[in-house]
């Protein structure tokens, strides 16, 4: 089967930082694959090399087997890519209708954009705040309108960068609900996260980063059991 | 059923299709629009009908000068969809204006007003003021200059405009029979003359071009409304937001950034030849620092994020200085200079915009009652 995601010896420095040190990286259609790292593992720059936002110096991405090195991002996201920022990527002046139909519009008009919109915010459970600017949102609802506009592109894979940041154990739970049900719908999802125990509810498998290259992959189990995962979020781990 | 399912045959069943007509009269309301509702749109037909009568109550002179308030406001609403709208604040639509204004002058000097060729001439000119626009903006965009350095870069264009066409005085500066005459600038050419088959009909400061002025302003007004509410309005108001967002949406940023841009390059054309035929002339100084600053403050104070609240502050603003430089004489700079302070710290949003708001409530409020 042809991979969804697949990077190919993918390089990126910063002054001599690299964050991204020759990641051969792939992933499966349907798969919940989730990227965990301590802090400076360089999962965001992967995140911003695969949308686009980050030329890498060498090394290939491809989508659904097609090269999209060259792409920039809006073409990337045309293709099937989406994403949800780790600080909620919303309009904040907009209201919450207005967001999701700024994200629907593409390829939605009349009434199948209304009809959308409203199972959508159904979706997120924001029906009852649909009139509300964004920015008035609480935090956690904030992720959640994101998270409705990045499905309204119509992903088949959904990039997330923490999607839980800030929010209550509840809220986390519920998180993981919804991404869980938008997986059983056919999307591919890649989430970079932190909070183990939502790691454990929605991955199938897990990538460890490490100063921007691969450290280990497996399943959670894998990960959890493997000696230097714990070494390395300590601190007392070498480079890989 | 998944959230990207098309709707049901229950869910559709309800509503009939709609002719593309009417789907673009319905967005003359919209979330990006202030004003909606049968009370908006009665109060829009008495502006209109009273501005349609006030040439039959006043002289000549009054109504060429009230043409001459029109004149402007192509210019703020283009600026308005380019920074209120689109958040790229262009110093320098002035630029577009001057451009456009001394094609006119050039155009209609060179090829005279008969068989209607000062209209050709208007809307070729406008077209040129759009694309010196667009290539500006592609160069601009593409380059990924944002934030402050658009108003830098677009400002600098401008002022070597306006330096350039101040030292054209002699007389090798000409093009064909248009001399550009420097710092005095053209003038001499014909105004907006419509060919009639008793006579041409010429444009002069007076009723036939206020009622020209009139129609055009209530057309761009209704016309932008309608645009403005459409995706492509949505979008710029995403792009203002959060273009980080808006690329990650699947928008072209940049293409939609050229395009507006253009837009209002296209508006501010439209004033520069309005008002090169009003006056019959055109100077560097119109493309000068004073005259870049002068839409800035008239779409500030108005309120940039609305249409109607640009409109509206624009001829507020321009009556205002008018007032001002026959009473304050020197000090009408100055005191336009305190009124966009004065907005930036009491209303940001514009004064208008605020006052329209505030009625909107109290209306509101009235029927809750």
């Amino acid at each position: 089967m042809t991979a969804i995601l697949q990077t190919e010896g993918l390089c990126k420095s910063f002054g001599g930082v690299e964050v991204a040190r020759a990641i051969d990286f792939a992933m499966q259609p349907g798969e919940i694959h989730c990227l965990i790292g301590p802090n400076g593992a360089g999962k965001s720059s992967f995140f911003r090399l695969v949308l686009g936002e980050h030329r890498p110096d060498s090394g290939r991405i491809r989508f659904q087997g097609e090269d999209i090195t060259g792409l920039r991002s809006f073409a990337r996201i045309r293709r099937g890519i989406s994403v949800k920022f780790q600080v909620p990527g919303i309009f904040k002046a907009l209201s919450v209708r207005q967001n999701l139909e700024i994200a629907f519009q593409h390829h939605l008009h009349g009434h199948d954009l209304d009809a959308t919109i409203a199972r959508v915010l159904d979706f997120v459970e924001l029906g009852a705040v649909a009139a509300k600017p964004a920015g008035e949102l609480a935090h956690g609802q904030q992720q959640w309108l994101e998270i409705g506009m990045a499905v309204g592109v119509e992903p088949s894979l959904l990039l997330l960068d923490e999607p839980t940041a800030g929010m209550s154990p509840d809220e986390t739970y519920k998180t993981g609900e919804m991404l869980r049900a938008l997986n059983a719908q056919g999307i591919t999802i890649l989430a970079v996260e932190h909070d183990m125990a939502f790691v454990q509810q929605i991955a199938g498998r897990v990538t460890v980063l490490h100063f921007g290259a691969i450290f280990a992959q497996g399943t959670v189990a894998e990960i959890i059991r493997h000696p230097g995962v714990e070494r390395i979020y300590l601190g007392t781990a070498d480079v890989a | 059923m998944t959230v990207f399912d098309k709707p049901t045959l229950a869910e559709a069943a309800p509503v009939a299709r709609r002719s593309r007509t009417a789907i673009w009269l319905a967005r003359l309301e919209g979330p990006q629009t202030m004003g909606r509702g049968p009370r908006f749109w009665a109060a829009v037909a008495v502006a209109v009908v009273t501005a349609a009568a006030y040439p039959l109550f006043v002289d000549g002179w009054t109504v060429g000068n009230a043409a001459y308030f029109l004149v402007w406001t192509f210019m703020a609403m283009g600026l308005g969809v380019v920074w209120g709208y689109g958040g790229a604040l262009s110093f320098g639509q002035t630029a577009f204006f001057g451009v456009a204004g001394y094609a006119y002058g050039v155009l209609t000097i060179n090829f005279g007003a008969a068989y209607g060729f000062t209209l050709f001439a208007a809307v070729l000119s406008v077209a040129i003021g759009a694309l010196l626009a667009a290539v500006i903006g592609y160069f601009m965009f593409y380059g990924r200059i944002q934030g402050v350095f658009v108003g830098i870069v677009t400002l600098s264009v401008t002022l070597v405009l306006s330096t350039f066409m101040a030292q054209t005085a002699g007389p090798e500066w000409a093009i064909g029979a248009a001399r550009l005459n420097g710092f005095n600038g053209m003038s001499g050419m014909p105004p907006l003359t419509i060919p009639w088959l008793g006579g041409d009909i010429a444009l002069f400061a007076d009723r036939p071009l206020y009622y020209l002025l009139l129609a055009l302003v209530v057309l761009t007004y209704l016309g932008l409304r309608m645009l403005l509410n459409a995706p492509f309005g949505n979008v710029l108001v995403a792009i203002r937001e959060n273009p980080q967002r808006a690329e990650m949406l699947g928008y072209d940023v940049r293409l939609y950034q050229v395009l507006a841009f253009t837009l209002g390059g296209g508006l501010a054309g439209l004033s520069g030849v309005l008002y090169t035929a009003w006056g019959q002339y055109i100077t560097p100084s119109s493309m000068g620092l004073t005259a870049a600053a002068l839409p800035i403050v008239w779409v500030a104070v108005g309120g940039r994020m609305d249409i109607t609240a640009t409109l509206l502050g624009t001829l507020l603003v321009l009556s205002v200085f008018q007032a001002l430089t026959i009473y304050g004489s020197q000090y009408a700079l100055v005191a336009m200079g305190a009124l966009l302070l004065l907005t930036v710290l009491l209303t940001p949003d514009g004064v208008v915009a605020a006052a329209m708001r505030r009625v909107g409530r109290a209306f509101a409020g009235r029927r809750r009652r």
